[in-house]
């Protein structure tokens, strides 16, 4: 077995887990919202990459810039329209109307794509790697673990440089005293929703072009990309980084030393984060 | 302060008329549900097991969301290792099915000790994803136990399910065949423990305890002020939630008599399900998971022939009632009417005193 | 015709009645004071008018249009802004972005820029870059001050600027008062601190137990009648 080789592909998969986090942690951070939904919402992504590209023959790459909108649109309507109206101190609706939503979107998706596995054609990127004399490197999962890196370093920028970010922030200190300053919370809380899909988007991309995927399999993705939040803190898109990292290797590991172990040993890495660090590598300062 | 507490004129008091009817007829209907096996037919016998059981976890998964805020989205996992825990130790240690149930029950409890101290680290909608990361974890170690059939499963071994105490004094008593025979002592054990569950679920809110988990849910901080431990009586329901979930999974695969990781810690099955049950008839009563079993049982025998329509249609109903009528349809029932069949709010009765109109002295 | 005018206009926090008929009137550049004990309904008037609590439309008329239901992000984008009781900076925001989220959505016609502010309060341009919750009390009553002005409002409202603040740094806030009435906006300050109220409103509201209890300009006021008016007569 080759460890500098499970290693680097461990790391990597952890760019993959990243882009699931960010969207859930985005939303958390902003709103204190925990999307029930939010995997099965980056398979619904993926099958509408899918749906695109063999509709129009479009590459999944630039079928997903396509989808991008329409995700973000749907975000948005989903929260103005339904999350919106259970946000409050009670986290009981939230949770409960999200879990409604993952079950809705699990059974449309089976209902009307059937249960058979999918994958989105990823060509030539799909087999093509790098040979760096110890260690060949997929050039797919290089792109996956850059574009976590890419969203992370936009996602950063948005929040501390932009007057979007701002209020992003300023509503999620303190909702009331943003109404005062003109924000409306709600439209605010839509803009971030909308945003989280696009990342969804971006993340159902690799998904897709990475593995097979059915109707079934987003709770699982749902609990790594909460795993990759929690291990990183909440509220550091970089933690989350390093959360989605932690998660990949371990998995990465686990299925080296038996292949039946790969999911277990990210659980018990998350397990074990937990045991000695229960606020995250990264905890935020102040909640 | 000069009257003795002995001498005021005031009780307080939890029971209202219209409770102490329908504890007569609860009385009632529980007589003719033990009499049931003696003319009903073996399917609805089979259905009444299921509508009990189910009612049953959701009796328990109410205590732990709607009365303790504690939101588990990881009960599979008490089910799976109660029912484990049943399958294991009669094909193992040779032990007769009913008192391995009890055995199902003690294991999720000891499992549930380990489960919280990982849990608890977790707030609020963190909690609720944590438990299903434990209950995925238990599905996956329990997947690779191959001494009962790790990831494809077993079976209750004939010799087992053939000899189960007090089958064949069943079969005698009603005419009956074993296997049907078997159906009735697992109606007969659920409706048991049913009552068992509800009972014990009413006693415990009406008791001192219940007023601190009331305490505890509606504001942690006040709670503590008045010396109210809010970590110790969300243990507390935490592992009273485990026992009860263990013992009803393990009676569950008792009928089933077949099992496999992926069906005794489905997520869907044991906790979705009974999400919407509880949901749908009213979060936070104990007559919500009542109506909402029968609802849910009706919609199902109506609609579970569409599969994933079925499906959609509980969660677009699920979510309906959590926009439009978050109380459920007890819950919304009762804030019309002010019937409540078990009333647990504390009521101030006047005895002898007339009340006059409070008059401002100023 | 009154800039800013409330009428009849009633609260409740779910059973508890807060305001019972509240009238006031704000005419344009007019300073008006409203004083009173805690729990006299001060800060439920500016929660109200604000738009934090919202209340009968045509309770709040505003340029003669009603605004009592209106949100409160609608309430500041029409030109009124507020300073909020205990000063509720943004903890993850520096100064400088406490100040400028104070004219993000509306920007309106008048003198405060952010130079304008440093301006006003220099210690602001030195702590630029700090979180706004690293301040001191008083510091931080200035950001909150110069967020609120920051869109060049029509009407200022200031609940309780000089709460659990030091004498001296009340007399530091109170004194960029007049150069902040200089800009136009006409104002209703609510104030425990009597003497502080006094000196700068043109009008004084006395509020007791949800309902106004007395008015007039501080001149026209005794001592004994504010007395009263604040704490009930004596029986």
């Amino acid at each position: 077995m080759n460890w500098i080789d499970t290693i680097v592909q461990g790391v990597l998969l952890g760019g993959l887990y990243a882009l699931f986090a960010s969207g859930l942690s985005l939303v958390f951070g902003i709103m204190r919202l925990v999307n029930l939904a939010h995997g099965d919402l980056i398979v619904l992504g993926a099958y509408l990459i899918l749906l695109i590209v063999s509709l129009l023959g479009l590459s999944p790459f630039v079928a997903a810039m396509v989808a991008l909108p329409l995700m973000f649109a749907l975000g948005y309507g989903l929260q103005k329209f339904v999350l919106n109206r259970v946000l409050g101190e009670d986290i009981l609706p939230p949770l409960l109307v999200t879990f409604g939503i993952s079950i809705v979107v699990q059974n449309a998706l089976l209902q009307g794509a059937s249960a058979d596995t999918q994958r989105l054609p990823a060509g030539d990127i799909g087999v093509a790697s790098l040979n760096l004399g110890i260690v060949n490197i997929g050039v797919l999962p290089l792109l996956t673990f850059g574009s976590a890196v890419g969203v992370i370093l936009i996602l950063n920028h948005v929040f501390y440089r932009t007057a979007l970010g701002r209020a992003f922030r300023a509503t999620s200190d303190d909702a009331t005293t943003a109404s005062l300053m003109g924000i409306r919370p709600r439209a605010v809380f839509a803009q971030a929703t909308g945003i989280a899909m696009m990342i969804v988007t971006i993340a159902a991309l690799y998904l897709g072009l990475r593995a097979s995927f059915d109707p079934a399999v987003g709770p699982a993705r749902l609990i790594y990309a909460f795993e990759a939040v929690i291990i990183g803190g909440l509220g550091s898109l970089w933690g989350t980084l390093a959360g989605g990292v932690i998660i990949g290797l371990a998995q990465t590991i686990g299925a080296a030393i038996n292949p039946e172990w790969q999911i277990l040993a990210g659980h018990v890495a998350f397990l074990l984060v937990l045991l000695v660090k229960p606020r995250g590598l990264f905890p935020r300062a102040f909640d | 302060m000069n009257t003795p507490a002995s001498r005021t004129p005031y009780r307080v008091e939890t029971r209202t008329r219209t409770s102490s009817i329908a504890g007569f007829t609860a009385i009632a209907v529980v007589v003719l549900l033990v009499v049931l096996p003696a003319f009903a037919s073996r399917s609805l016998i089979q259905d009444l097991f299921f509508i009990l059981t189910m009612l049953t976890l959701a009796q328990f998964w109410n205590l732990l969301a709607g009365y303790g805020g504690l939101v588990s989205v990881g009960q599979q996992a008490f089910v799976g290792i109660g029912a484990y825990a049943l399958f294991s130790t009669v094909i193992l240690w040779g032990l007769d099915p009913v008192p391995a149930i009890l055995l199902g029950g003690l294991a999720a409890l000891v499992l549930a000790v380990p489960f919280g101290f990982f849990a608890f680290r977790l707030q609020g909608a963190y909690f609720a994803i944590g438990t299903w990361v434990l209950a995925e974890v238990a599905r996956l170690v329990v997947a690779q136990w191959k001494a009962v059939g790790g990831g494809t499963g077993t079976s209750l071994p004939r010799s087992a399910t053939e000899s189960i105490i007090f089958t064949s004094e069943i079969a005698t008593l009603f005419g009956v065949r074993a296997s049907a025979a078997r159906d009735i002592l697992a109606y007969w054990l659920a409706l048991v423990l049913a009552i068992v569950a509800i009972g014990g679920i009413y006693w415990l809110l009406r008791s001192k305890r219940g007023l601190a988990l009331a305490a505890v849910r509606d504001n942690p901080q006040a709670a503590r002020s008045v010396g109210v431990d809010a970590q110790r009586v969300k243990w507390f329901v935490f592992l009273v939630a485990a026992l009860g979930t263990g013992l009803t999974g393990a009676l569950i695969y008792m009928q089933k008599a077949r099992i496999s990781p992926d069906a005794a810690f489905s997520l869907n099955d044991w906790t979705a399900y009974v999400i919407f049950i509880v949901v749908i008839g009213g979060i936070g009563t104990i007559e919500g998971p009542i109506v909402g079993v029968l609802v849910f049982f009706a919609l199902q025998a109506l609609l579970a022939q569409y599969g994933a329509w079925y499906l959609m249609v509980l969660g677009v109903i699920g979510i309906g009632v959590m926009l439009l009528a978050p109380r459920g349809l007890w819950g919304s029932f009762s804030d019309r009417t002010g019937i409540q069949l078990f009333p647990i709010r504390r009521r101030l009765v006047v005895g002898a005193l007339t009340p006059k109109t409070p008059s401002r002295e100023e | 015709m009154a800039l800013l005018s409330t009428h009849g206009l009633t609260a409740h926090y779910g059973q508890f009645q807060a305001l019972f008929g509240v009238d006031v009137t704000l005419d344009a550049g007019e300073c008006v004071a409203i004083i009173g004990a805690n729990g006299a309904g001060k800060t439920t008037l500016m929660r109200s008018i604000s738009g934090v609590l919202r209340n009968e439309s045509k309770s709040i008329r505003y340029r003669d249009l009603p605004i009592g239901s209106l949100a409160a992000d609608e309430v500041m984008q029409r030109g009124i802004a507020m300073v909020p009781e205990g000063r509720r900076l943004f903890p993850s925001l520096t100064v400088e972005e406490n100040l400028l989220i104070g004219a993000q959505v509306r920007k309106g016609q008048g003198p405060w820029t952010l130079e304008a502010i440093y301006e006003l309060f220099p210690i602001l341009k030195e702590r630029r870059k700090n979180a706004g919750t690293a301040l001191s009390g008083g510091q931080q009553q200035m950001v909150a001050i110069g967020r609120a002005l920051m869109s060049n409002p029509d009407v200022l409202l200031c609940d309780e600027i000089s709460l659990g603040l030091a004498p001296v740094v009340i007399r530091d806030i109170y004194n960029a008062l007049p150069r902040i009435r200089a800009g136009d906006a006409a104002m209703i300050i609510v104030e425990q601190d009597i003497g502080q109220a006094l000196k700068v409103a043109d009008r004084v509201y006395c509020m007791m137990e949800g309902r106004v209890t007395l008015t007039g300009t501080p001149q026209a006021l005794s001592r004994e009648a504010i007395h009263n008016a604040y704490f009930g007569a004596a029986a």
